[in-house]
């Protein structure tokens, strides 16, 4: 018998050709001209700019509409009330021409999966014909991490490809060695639960049963799963839908025309953008995050030790309106799971791109080809270990490129946009994730997505927004509470704005918010807590200070079932750590109070406390430039200490009988003169710093994380060696 | 028609009094291609010092074109920094907080950075005493060169006109 896929062989490219030849032409047409597809001339778009702008809008809204209409498909909080979905439509050698709203992260690892089929030739096996479904979340390939799902079809116009629709979601759970979609504390892949790499998982526009039985019984939440993917392909099957209308309505050749100058125009369009708004140049804006597990013993031997990632992002901006990232001196991968491959940085940077210099709603791979990301191989961002883990490859992006945007911002400052000018985001955590058996009796697993609401960073002239955003979703949301304690065994008392989170400045952070959560109805559940505690993962800017770092506190054990039956007090925050209405209001057998923000899956039981606290964004400008009557309103709010808007702020304020604040102005003033007397006074000039700071070098008088981190950095990178040991004036022969 | 903003919205931008739905129009509104040299002169007018302004680096200081072709980094106050190339935080002074209880000043306890993995470097203006940039930074960590502007590019190159003189 022939098998399927050798039956039929004819050329599924364009003019007889197969798609790796044409997308091997689209490389070297771009290598050679710097253009894509080595277009000179947009004829479509100048000969009849309506009808471009007709074709776009056509497919623009249908990608729009497939996200909002497959989306009411899924059960899953995460997709039908986050929004953890998107769909894109590709050319077929796999470059993006337009996007849905949602997670656009993966607008462009998708075109990565897309590309690695076609260059490994899966036109001829296993084939690429019409109604064929292809599953893919395997981030070597093309993906951020194994919880995001993709779901990509082929489509044909007669016997020509003329494209590709996909769509992604993240999942609840993955199947992986712990409950969760982003599970983590094993040291490699082996552990990252159910891999796609590019799979056919379907013919004739449907799953193939035994695709979907294996999915059933790989995951844990089996139901959100197997829903999402008809979600996923839904959404496709609506994108090739009002594909084949358009087509009908403009004809073949002008649609082949336009999907080439759409992205040449994305890519020109941005080159303009960036030397409209920009400023040539170089800008560093270091990153870094903390994996305290040296004692962890949730997490597995070979992940024991702490561990500090080095994200030393350079951007570069040329004559030519090019903008280069480079993490040259990023230090190594490791056993963990925060590895990210080079599909995810590319991804994550296109994230940031299409947030702030390219906001358009024509943004496509055309902004790829106008960048470039220098990414050191064997480094955190490029590992030379295929079988690393990447289940969180988040807890290193997110971190990883806050300098990006706050380098951005100093390029508008300087170019007098200063409505743009941001101080970026803050980290994207705590990420609550676990399982176990649920309150319904059942094994599960779940993955809080309220973390897609942090506080942002401030802009130029306003304060940052509360709780309200993610830096990989623009259109975050912390969902209903009640939503989620139908989904986990964990019942809210209660959520709202944690006290002093915000970076502080002339314009300070948003608040980031904390949650109390109690499990109920269970008697066996793993919960992870994910973040940073013992470094800010982010920064402020022209003065602002970074947002708050995260803690971990827990309590096991409690006397909570006492407090409710004898209606006493109970806390329904955390509240100020150094006053915590937890410790305060409740006994318990075991209370775990510390920054190990970031640890692998602990056990709890029910009326067990577990707090989440969420970050603040970061600040910009001197803090005693800030307006005092803003600090009063703090103040009143009680958001902000009195210690902070006295010692930070300089504000000299009274309280009334009430409770109420009232800042004396004339008082502040003298105050702030006195600060900034004092700031002279306690400095020092910053060259007897590098002397002081180089003997502490020369001694390696630092914690072994932190010696750690710079013994890798130099070893993988010679230029980030040269520089450090310059600056420093260090002998040769001096080694961490 | 092309968007163009008075000097007066751009002040007003600049000192954060723009009602912030004008400032929202200006963010999804086609951008201005006078913006530079328009706020090139709000800067200039909101500094006692005569030197012509090149550019603004970040806030508070500024590149300032000064005799004999000298490109030098200038704060609001008058203090001359370096050339326009170098870190001008390297001339300027900074107080380190590398220890819990001068991390606790800024944060409560558990919302700050451990010292031992990271430090605070705050750097201020030597006359003003304004605290013009917030480092956060493992100790040990070269002193960051937030942004080296190539100026003659971007004058030469991008404006298409000579970078002025003093």
């Amino acid at each position: 018998m022939i098998p399927a896929h050798k039956i039929e062989t004819t050329p599924i490219g364009w003019d007889g050709r197969t798609v790796k030849e044409m997308l091997e032409e689209s490389e070297r047409l771009v290598a050679d001209s710097g253009r894509y597809y080595g277009l000179e001339e947009l004829r479509l778009r100048e000969g009849n700019p309506i009808l471009f702008e007709k074709i776009f809008s056509h497919l623009r809204g249908g990608l729009v509409n497939a996200r909002s209409t497959a989306l009411n498909i899924s059960a899953s909080p995460i997709v039908a009330e986050i929004g953890e979905l998107c769909f894109a439509l590709y050319t077929p050698e796999g470059d993006s021409i337009a996007l849905s709203t949602g997670i656009i992260v993966h607008v462009h690892t998708i075109s990565d999966a897309i590309k690695f089929m076609i260059r490994n030739n899966f036109e001829e096996n296993p084939g690429i014909r019409p109604g064929f479904v292809f599953s893919n979340n395997n981030s070597m390939i093309g993906d951020v991490h194994t919880a995001d799902v993709h779901t990509i079809i082929p489509i044909f116009w007669e016997d020509e490809l003329i494209g590709w629709a996909a769509g992604v979601t993240h999942e609840i759970d993955v199947g992986g060695i712990a409950p969760g979609s982003m599970c983590y504390g094993h040291p490699d892949r082996y552990g990252d639960g159910l891999l796609l790499s590019t799979e056919l998982a379907g013919t004739n526009d449907e799953f193939h049963e035994d695709y979907l039985l294996r999915c059933r019984e790989s995951v844990r939440a089996e139901m959100y799963w197997v829903l999402d993917e008809k979600t996923r392909l839904t959404g496709c099957q609506l994108i090739r839908d009002q594909v084949y209308r358009t087509i009908e309505e403009v004809g073949i050749d002008a649609y082949k025309q336009f999907i080439r100058e759409a992205i040449e125009e994305g890519r020109r369009s941005f080159i303009g953008t960036v030397k409209q708004m920009t400023f040539p140049g170089e800008y560093e804006a270091p990153s870094f995050m903390d994996v305290p597990w040296k004692d962890d013993l949730t997490v597995h031997m070979q992940s024991r030790k702490d561990m500090l990632m080095n994200s030393p992002v350079k951007i570069t901006i040329g004559a030519e309106g090019r903008l280069d990232v480079s993490f040259e001196g990023a230090n190594g991968w490791d056993f963990h799971s925060f590895n990210c491959s080079k599909s995810a940085m590319q991804g994550a940077m296109w994230v940031l791109l299409t947030q702030t210099l390219f906001n358009s709603d024509k943004v496509n791979d055309g902004a790829y080809y106008a960048t470039s990301v220098h990414l050191p191989y064997g480094s955190w961002c490029n590992p030379n270990f295929e079988k690393v883990s990447t289940t969180l490859a988040w807890l290193f992006l997110i971190p990883g490129f806050t300098g990006m945007w706050r380098s951005l911002s100093r390029a508008y400052f300087a170019r007098g946009f200063l409505e743009e000018v941001y101080a970026s985001y803050p980290c994207t955590f705590n990420l609550l994730q676990g399982g176990g058996i649920n309150h319904f009796g059942q094994p599960s697993a779940f993955t809080n997505f309220e973390l897609s609401s942090q506080g942002t960073g401030a802009l130029y002239y306003k304060d940052g927004e509360a709780s309200c955003a993610a830096m990989w979703n623009p259109e975050g949301d912390m969902g209903e509470m009640e939503s989620w304690e139908f989904l986990e065994p964990l019942l809210y008392l209660g959520r709202r704005i944690k006290a002093n989170s915000a970076g502080h400045g002339k314009y300070r952070g948003g608040w980031g918010m904390e949650s109390l959560r109690m499990l109920y109805k269970t008697q066996s559940q793993v919960l992870f807590t994910g973040g940073e505690g013992h470094v800010f993962g982010t920064a402020g800017i022209f003065g602002g200070y970074p947002g708050n770092s995260g803690y971990r506190h827990a309590m096991h054990g409690t006397n909570m079932k006492a407090l409710f039956d004898g209606r006493k007090p109970y806390p329904v925050v955390d509240g100020d750590p150094e006053n915590s209405q937890m410790s305060e209001l409740v006994e318990a057998q075991q209370e775990t109070f510390d920054l190990h923000a970031l640890c692998g899956p602990h056990p709890f039981g029910e009326y067990d406390l577990y707090a989440s606290v969420q970050r603040g964004g970061p600040g910009l400008g001197d803090p005693l430039e800030r307006d005092p009557s803003a600090v009063e309103t703090d103040l009143n709010k009680g958001d902000l200490s009195p210690r902070f808007a006295s010692g930070v702020y300089g504000v000299v304020a009274t309280q009334n009988g009430d409770g109420k604040w009232t800042v004396d102005p004339e008082a502040t003033a003298r105050r702030r003169d006195e600060i900034r007397r004092e700031r002279l006074e306690k400095s020092v000039d910053t060259r007897e710093f590098i002397d002081r700071e180089r003997e502490r070098i020369l001694q390696k008088d630092f914690i072994a994380p932190v010696c750690d981190m710079y013994r890798s950095s130099l070893s993988l990178s010679e230029s980030w060696r040269d520089k450090f040991y310059r600056f420093w004036n260090l002998p040769e022969d001096f080694q961490f | 028609m092309s968007v163009t903003y008075d000097k007066g919205t751009l002040k007003q931008l600049k000192d954060g009094v723009l009602p912030h739905e004008k400032a929202h129009q200006m963010q999804s509104k086609f951008k201005d291609a006078d913006r530079f040299m328009k706020m090139l002169e709000v800067w200039q007018d909101s500094v006692e010092w005569d030197d012509k302004i090149l550019m603004p680096l970040a806030e508070h200081l500024f590149v300032v074109a000064k005799p004999g072709g000298r490109r030098v980094v200038q704060s609001t106050w008058g203090h001359e920094y370096c050339e326009a190339h170098e870190n001008w935080k390297l001339y300027a002074k900074v107080f380190v907080r590398n220890t819990p209880e001068l991390m606790r000043e800024i944060f409560p306890d558990k919302l700050g950075a451990h010292t031992d993995w990271m430090q605070i470097r705050e750097y201020y203006d030597p006359v003003s005493g304004a605290l013009l940039e917030v480092e956060a930074v493992p100790p040990g960590y070269p002193i960051v060169h937030d942004f080296k502007p190539d100026i003659d590019t971007f004058y030469n190159e991008w404006l298409k006109m000579p970078v002025p003189e003093a």
